[in-house]
């Protein structure tokens, strides 16, 4: 699923590669037939994909900058903004350790099973956010397997913080991983064979030879988990019961306003989540920029296909 | 492949690197406690319907009409990010321009920009009275809270796994091939349908299944535009929704193994278009 996610290494970096084609008669179309593909392609993108995005911030400011800020600043909208970054704070790590883990395990070593055990991990990107949501119901929910005994116990997990945290861990799951497994695949293990043979323990060539090599592949894919994880929407509503200032998190805070025709408040804070993203798409292209050493790590790629 | 094969065997006896025991068995306890065991408690739930039952929840006349709307509209989404996904690929790799690089950047936003945040824009757009919507409406085009609202989001939602599956391929294209075609009398337009379709249509097809695929499951940015009126504009996700709201717990999970059973199967789909995309292109997944 996350196939079009993954870091395109070699790709967006190579700012003029178009010279190639638009050099060659062979290899370039008609003046006419190039500005109608042009027109089509980027006319689609302006309407489809740029105008939502400039809607946000025109819709959020259409009653002013005071509107603005007091729907920012609003005692809920603080809470919101508070919650979803305890739930990033909590889901990243968490799946940050774990795609380390995993990239370690299926990279370094063969075993049987290694290509389903990858499909699994890619699983949640395949599960509809809603039943992401609905099987924590079914476990942890009043009328859930253990619903009763938590009630018992005094544990509350859905409708509250907890079930919004584990929602956010679910939709957030492969992002790490998926980006590490095929960068370490592709890098396989002589360096560290090597490390270990002069005397390095296995936490030291972890941390001095394998980390440098996959930090902008682990930047990556944090990021992207990042985002994910404060913008997730329906995974979480189905966990969060929507109790203002205690379960909603920024998008769910979103919705309610909107639900109450307060429009510019609601695009006020969702511009707050837009410009997380713009944010994340210019780390990303940075990362992108400072990890594509050209065709060096295409060449690798191939290797290990080879 | 060959000398992995020889190097498996070779690893089996002895393994130079250490933590191979800690980390897989991590990896497997987590995968099964975070996502395996809950995903069984769906089937698991299930079983406490008889097939009847069963049958009549997801064959519900509401529920079918979800079926179609979601998966028509998936479908045409799919396909119109196929087309234009296709044409923008081939505009970023191929030609140059002002804001190329920008462009290339936000392509991406759909996966950046939270669903909802998405959802609430294009209603506002697509609204009678706004900034799209004003000109469609004396068409006698109507968007928002239409089922043509639900198509609008989903073509956002999957443009990028078009473009982003098929760009690297574009940029993978030897320039010699083409060269050898154009020297041999190939017009432009048959030297695309028989040098650069073949190779590209893979990649196409998987961008096609992802964008389709995330359609189906899509909730955030298609509810605040659909309008939700019942056998017309609710899709497959927001009957789970709805069926949760009135605490029918067995109904939302038997929808939700119908979705699952679908998902499933369009992951095999893909993981064998990619396996397809690979030995086309000689490239790795």
């Amino acid at each position: 699923m996350a196939g079009a996610t993954t870091l395109n290494w070699a790709g967006a970096m190579q700012a003029d590669a178009a010279v190639r084609f638009e050099s060659r008669e062979a290899t370039r179309e008609a003046p006419w037939v190039k500005w109608t593909i042009l027109g089509i392609s980027l006319t689609f993108f302006a309407v489809f994909l740029l105008l939502p995005l400039v809607a946000v911030f025109i819709e959020a400011l259409r009653k002013g900058w005071g509107t603005y800020g007091s729907a920012l600043v609003h005692e809920d909208a603080l809470w919101a903004i508070k919650l979803t970054l305890t739930a990033a704070v909590i889901a990243v790590p968490l799946n940050l350790v774990f795609g380390v883990c995993a990239a370690w395990a299926i990279a370094k070593f063969e075993f049987r099973g290694k290509h389903f055990l990858i499909t699994l991990i890619d699983l949640p990107f395949s599960v509809s956010p809603v039943i992401a949501g609905l099987i924590y119901v079914l476990i942890f929910g009043a009328q859930g397997w253990l619903g009763p005994w938590l009630a018992d116990h005094d544990i509350r997990i859905i409708f509250a913080v907890p079930g919004i945290v584990l929602a956010t861990v679910f939709v957030t799951f492969p992002f790490v991983a998926r980006e590490l497994i095929p960068l370490m695949q592709a890098q396989g293990r002589e360096e560290e064979e090597a490390a270990i043979v002069l005397g390095a323990n296995g936490w030291q060539t972890f941390w001095y030879v394998t980390l440098p090599n996959i930090k902008w592949g682990l930047l990556y894919g944090v990021i992207l988990c990042n985002a994910r994880a404060m913008g997730e929407f329906g995974a979480v509503s189905v966990v969060s019961g929507h109790i203002r200032g205690q379960t909603n998190t920024l998008p769910l805070h979103v919705e309610i306003l909107y639900n109450e025709y307060q429009f510019a408040a609601a695009f006020a804070v969702a511009s707050l989540l837009a410009l997380l993203a713009l944010v994340t798409l210019a780390i990303k292209t940075w990362v992108e920029h400072r990890a594509g050493g050209g065709n060096r790590s295409r060449e690798a790629h191939q290797d290990a296909a080879s | 492949m060959h000398w992995e094969r020889q190097d498996m065997s070779a690893s089996r006896t002895f393994r130079v690197l250490p933590g191979f025991r800690l980390t897989l068995g991590y990896t497997l306890a987590y995968l099964s406690l975070i996502v395996l065991l809950p995903l069984a408690a769906v089937f698991l739930k299930t079983a406490s319907l008889s097939i009847a039952e069963f049958w009549n929840v997801i064959s519900a006349p509401r529920v079918v009409a979800s079926y179609k709307l979601s998966f028509g509209m998936s479908l045409a989404a799919a396909a119109i990010n196929a087309m234009f996904g296709l044409l923008l690929a081939w505009s970023l790799v191929r030609y140059s321009f002002p804001g190329k690089r920008v462009i290339d950047a936000l392509v991406d936003l759909p996966f950046a920009l939270p669903t909802a945040v998405a959802g609430i824009a294009l209603t506002a757009l697509y609204a009678k009275n706004g900034r799209i919507g004003q000109y469609l409406d004396p068409l006698g085009i109507q968007v928002a809270f239409k089922p043509l609202g639900v198509l609008v989001a989903l073509v956002f939602i999957g443009l990028p796994f078009v473009v982003r599956t098929v760009q690297p391929i574009l940029e993978d294209l030897d320039t010699e091939l083409e060269e050898a075609a154009a020297s041999l009398g190939a017009r432009r337009w048959q030297i695309f349908r028989h040098v650069i379709l073949p190779v590209l249509l893979p990649a196409l097809l998987t961008g096609f299944a992802l964008a389709f695929a995330r359609a189906v499951g899509e909730y955030g940015s298609v509810i605040f535009i659909a309008g939700n009126i019942p056998m017309v504009s609710e899709i497959t996700p927001l009957m789970i929704i709805t069926k949760l709201e009135q605490y029918d717990y067995a109904g939302a999970t038997a929808i939700a193994v119908v979705m699952l059973v679908v998902s499933f199967a369009l992951l095999l789909l893909i993981n064998g278009l990619q396996a397809w995309t690979a030995s086309r292109t000689g490239r790795e997944r």
